[in-house]
């Protein structure tokens, strides 16, 4: 039974799709790099895995079980959003925040994940105190205190200095290391092919799905993203 | 002094008086997180014209001011989801729409205008004692509603998307926040009336973020501050004969202002980034 099986998913107005036809599964344990550029329909594809968009056609089974209409997936489904997306005075502490995340009143639980994104110094800090990097492992730390199976990340590391986007790469191979399947987007074809073993490429169609190496091992395939992320970048130019 | 405190009138105010301002700091502080400051304004404008309904129709005007209120709250939001109307343009609306429904009837009631100035300005120390039974009643009830939904309802402060997708039922949540909210405003119109009740629900709250501390203890400190003015404004004003809701609101302007001074003394910094830079009460907690 594959973990996530996404079947012939199209989404959007009928003049202009954000998805068109897309099809793939993944297994347990595997962790999937969605690239694409901006607009290819990543994040509708995201509100989808999440239970946030509903008005699509195909079908999307968590572990066998079509997720439409349903939010019993969403209970063993983590969301690292790429913009934490909060009033920077709200006054929260780091703690308040990861402890959002948590079904029932289980301490433990919260110290640990703090431990383990190497946050724990920062518990009794207010989040919008923290740097990007921090804030992104505090949602980390959220998302995985209700012990996801499934992990899903909207470009995690965005705006993130080098180090702090290693520290989470680390990290973010570790729980896979640990059998949670993985689904991240990013705009970092290098960090992509570091971390992943599938990728997806879209761009309102799927371009490719398939094992990571055979993708970055083809140069024309890495030419042709390449050349569509380009030509998505120069048309969002002209638009503005 | 203290003899003031053996008059019923003025237990019965300090009883509720107290009960509602804790309440109102609390809902208060979630609709400041959800950018609806000025909801308590809106919502205690439509009581107003509640209020009316029931002076004319004869009703407790209490009650046809829940009803009103919590009706309008509803489509507040209802106006925000469904057509895309922005927050602010909501509550203006629903503002003007109350008061002017108020002013028609009641210039056609021929109720007193001290009656009306009562709703207005408020009237703490003419509160019956199944008033006052009231307010505590229903300060309790929707304090220990809040507690029951706390997670869920912080999550959707916090971030909507977020919580809905861990499964939250954020939509029920929000119509349950601004329900909840709906009654806050009218049970604390009694107590500074219509025209101030915005001042409790935000003041405090505006106050208490400066400390720098998480949301619990934010909400507490709020709702001490909003306890301590509301009993000193009551007794202040019976002492110096003044408006109470009005001394009520200055006071808490007051520390307001004291709570800035302090922050500008770098008492309270501006951002807590270390052990190091922490507020001075919180580093003289931890010395200890």
């Amino acid at each position: 039974m594959h973990a996530i099986e996404v079947e012939g998913v199209t989404a959007g107005y009928p003049q202009v799709r954000a998805l068109e036809d897309v099809s793939f599964a993944i297994d347990d344990g595997d962790l999937l790099g969605i690239i694409g550029p901006n607009g290819a329909g990543k994040s509708t594809l995201f509100d989808i895995l999440l239970g946030l968009n509903t008005d699509y056609e195909g079908t999307v089974r968590f572990f066998g079980r079509d997720i439409r209409g349903s939010r019993d997936h969403l209970r063993r489904t983590g969301y690292v959003p790429q913009d934490p997306g909060f009033e920077s005075n709200f006054p929260a502490t780091v703690r308040d925040v990861v402890s959002m995340g948590l079904r029932g009143k289980d301490r433990g639980r919260v110290d640990e994940m703090l431990k383990r994104l190497w946050i724990h110094e920062l518990g009794l800090r207010r989040i919008g105190e923290l740097s990007v990097g921090q804030q992104q492992r505090v949602m980390m730390a959220k998302a995985l205190v209700g012990e996801p199976r499934i992990l899903v990340l909207d470009e995690p590391a965005a705006g993130a200095d080098v180090q702090s986007s290693e520290l989470f790469y680390s990290i973010l191979r570790g729980l896979n290391g640990d059998g949670i399947t993985i689904v991240w987007s990013s705009h970092d074809l290098d960090a992509v092919s570091r971390l992943s073993n599938r990728v997806a490429c879209l761009n309102r169609t799927l371009f490719f799905h398939g094992e990571a190496d055979s993708f970055f091992s083809d140069e024309s395939l890495v030419r042709q993203y390449s050349e569509a992320t380009m030509q998505a970048h120069m048309r969002e130019h002209a638009d503005a | 002094m203290l003899e003031i405190l053996e008059y019923g009138f003025m237990q019965r105010a300090l009883l509720a008086g107290s009960a509602t301002a804790a309440l109102c700091a609390v809902m208060g502080l979630f609709m400041v997180l959800r950018r609806y400051s000025l909801f308590g304004d809106a919502v205690a404008h439509t009581s107003f014209g509640g209020i009316a309904v029931g002076m004319v129709a004869g009703i407790y005007p209490f009650w046809t001011a829940y009803a009103v209120s919590v009706a309008s709250a509803i489509l507040i939001t209802r106006m925000r989801e469904k057509f895309q109307i922005s927050g602010d343009a909501a509550v203006a609306v629903l503002l003007s729409s109350g008061i002017a429904i108020g002013l028609t009837l009641i210039s056609v009631s021929g109720w007193p205008p001290a009656t009306v100035l009562a709703f207005l300005f408020g009237s703490i120390l003419l509160v019956a004692p199944e008033e006052a039974a009231l307010s505590v009643g229903l300060s309790a009830a929707l304090l220990l509603c809040v507690v029951a939904i706390y997670k869920p309802l912080l999550y959707t402060t916090f971030n909507e998307r977020q919580a809905r997708a861990a499964g939250i039922r954020a939509g029920a949540i929000n119509y349950a926040a601004v329900v909840m909210a709906g009654i806050t405003v009218v049970t604390s119109v009694q107590l500074v009336g219509v025209l101030l009740v915005s001042a409790l629900f935000v003041i405090p709250n505006v106050t208490a973020m400066m400390y720098g501390y998480g949301f619990a203890r934010t909400a507490a400190l709020s709702s001490s501050i909003a306890v301590s003015v509301t009993i000193s404004g009551i007794l202040l004003s019976y002492v110096l004969d003044i408006a109470p809701a009005g001394t009520i609101v200055l006071l808490s302007i007051g520390f307001l202002a004291a709570t800035l001074g302090l922050r500008s003394l770098k008492v309270i910094p501006r951002r807590a980034g270390g052990a190091h830079q922490l507020p001075l009460l919180q580093r003289i907690a931890r010395r200890r």
